[in-house]
């Protein structure tokens, strides 16, 4: 993309034009969440300006206004991740809760002798739910080995699965640590040859690159809102028709339901038996928009400009005398781990933000990776559309002045 | 030994000096520096204070005439600067003193942000922790 082209974006994010103390506001936490474009910000006011009302049960106007405009957000997911229907799409909270629904149905038909797995890089939300339903099921839950540059183990998560009665697989597209792209298309393909399901968590992949669920051939995959420049507190849950049907509902309520009595309740078809109670149907409306958005300016491009500026980032980054980078794996998108040898990531983080620089600094919610690699924390940039070579050059220079203040 | 409102005020003045944030926090990572080193028997689980960032050790303990003396350490420079102010205040007073102590100077020099519970580094914590040391020698006098 041209500079020109990116001003344009940034001029639809007001908050980039930010100070931080008398510094101007360098967001590269987009990792955690995204800036929001002001037709997000405008789609959210505009639905309860216009057509508030609650979905799918009134024959009023405003219900039918409502319900239309989520159920065509619900086509724009359709469409935006290549799903062959729309009843494939479920609309839940983010990430967590569409892992969640997945591991509560299988907690409800794993048993003694059966095998959940998950990588070495998942973060806590695709690995607690994991573990909860093996608590609950008796079933075992297995790691796929990664090597310190970041990489998983093709072999032995195939070993896994030839030597384990393996029901459901569910690893990261994209690591939210080391960055990695993991080869999900073979992962799946794995799955499948040893009669597991698979669930791939989108949450870091699906804001940075074309993603197309029906070539992938996964059963399941999840990803939230908030990361691609969509409200907090909507996210989607996508699942093949076969498998949803198959796997009991994650929560009972209103919305849901075919039939009630008191003796027996029949669920509603998909993919509304996945939907009990009110939607975040404004939050909803406000997904739709932000593909919207990123499709005006094309996955692709998306795609090769953040990779543009991670090559950047990264060369500048290594020239710093002491930089320890985190994940060095041959694919890797969006986030960039480091630390500077002798100094602690959290003090990095405070000295960058006082030179208005925002990163994120800890374990990024993902314990096992930072014992495995037997640090405390990293320092973490990320990127989205809006991010330029200016703010990576303030990045090096922000470092820099921390380095020289933590270690002379 | 000062009093600890005389404490405060020097901090203060020290503070007021610094215009630029590099000036402030080169001061506290000094601090950091210069905070005698904590004996490794007390940086133990019992003396833990685990933050989601940063990590606190702390330990207190009453010399003979009566005051109460705190060892901290942390793993970040940053962190630890400001645990040497604190130290600085409230170590060597009387454990009642130090139980009724207004440490609203932090707010005043622009530190408040690092002790805020959110900002998980064990500082809030550590805080709590002096004030329920002090709190429970005094109840011994």
């Amino acid at each position: 993309m041209t500079d020109i082209e990116i001003q344009k974006i940034r001029e639809q994010f007001p908050i980039l034009e930010k100070k931080i103390g008398r510094y101007p506001l360098t967001y590269l936490d987009n990792g955690a969440t995204t800036q929001k474009p002001l037709c997000v910000i405008d789609a959210i006011r505009d639905y309860y300006l216009n057509i508030n009302s609650n979905v799918h049960r009134g024959v009023h106007t405003l219900s039918q206004l409502s319900t239309d405009a989520m159920e065509n957000a619900r086509q724009k997911v359709c469409d935006f991740i290549h799903a062959r229907e729309k009843s494939s799409i479920i609309f839940t909270r983010g990430t967590t809760e569409s892992i969640n629904a997945i591991a509560s149905g299988y907690s409800q038909i794993l048993g003694i002798g059966d095998t959940v797995v998950i990588s070495a890089m998942e973060h806590h939300s695709n690995i607690v739910p994991w573990q909860m339903a093996c608590e609950r099921s008796g079933a075992s839950l297995r790691v796929i080995p990664m090597s310190y540059e970041g990489v998983l183990d093709i072999d032995a998560y195939e070993d896994i699965l030839k030597n384990n009665r393996v029901k459901i697989v569910s690893v990261t597209y994209v690591s939210n640590v080391l960055g990695t792209v993991n080869p999900v298309s073979q992962m799946i393909d794995l799955a499948h040859k040893y009669g597991a399901e698979i669930l791939i968590d989108g949450a870091q992949s699906t804001p940075h690159m074309p993603i197309d669920v029906e070539a992938l051939d996964c059963d399941y995959y999840a990803f939230s809102g908030h990361k691609m420049y969509a409200p907090t507190g909507i996210g989607v849950l996508y699942g093949k028709r076969k498998s949803l049907e198959a796997l009991p509902p994650y929560q009972g309520g209103g919305d849901m339901i075919d039939h009630v009595t008191f003796e027996k309740t029949t669920y509603a078809p998909l993919p509304f038996k996945y939907e009990a109670g009110t939607p975040n149907i404004e939050g909803a409306i406000a997904l739709g928009v932000a593909i919207d958005f990123l499709m005006e300016i094309g996955m692709e491009a998306i795609c090769s400009h953040e990779k543009e500026l991670m090559d950047y980032m990264t060369s500048r980054m290594k020239e710093i005398d002491g930089m320890v980078i985190y994940g060095t794996a041959p694919q890797k998108s969006g986030a960039f781990s480091f630390t500077l040898s002798g100094a602690h990531p959290t003090d990095i983080g405070t000295l960058l933000d006082n030179q208005g620089v925002a990163i994120r600094t800890g374990h990024h919610c993902a314990e096992p990776i930072m014992d495995y690699l037997g640090i405390p924390g990293t320092a973490r940039a990320s990127l989205a559309v809006y991010n330029t070579r200016e703010d990576i050059d303030r990045l090096v220079d922000a470092t820099i002045k921390s380095k020289m203040m933590l270690l002379g | 030994m000062n009093n600890i409102d005389d404490i405060i005020k020097g901090i203060e003045e020290d503070f007021s000096m610094f215009d630029e944030w590099v000036d402030k926090y080169a001061y506290i990572i000094d601090l950091g520096h210069n905070l005698p080193i904590i004996d490794q028997k007390y940086k133990d689980e019992d003396h833990l204070i685990r933050g989601c960032q940063s990590q606190v050790w702390l330990s207190a303990e009453k010399d003979t005439e009566g005051n109460i003396i705190f060892r901290a350490d942390s793993d970040a420079i940053i962190t630890k600067g400001i645990i040497a102010l604190l130290v600085s205040v409230l170590s060597g007073q009387k454990p009642k003193d130090v139980a009724q102590a207004d440490l609203s100077f932090i707010d005043r020099i622009g530190l408040s942000s690092h002790l805020s519970p959110t900002r998980a580094n064990g500082l809030s914590e550590m805080i709590r922790q002096m004030k329920y040391y002090a709190a429970a020698y005094a109840s011994q006098e």
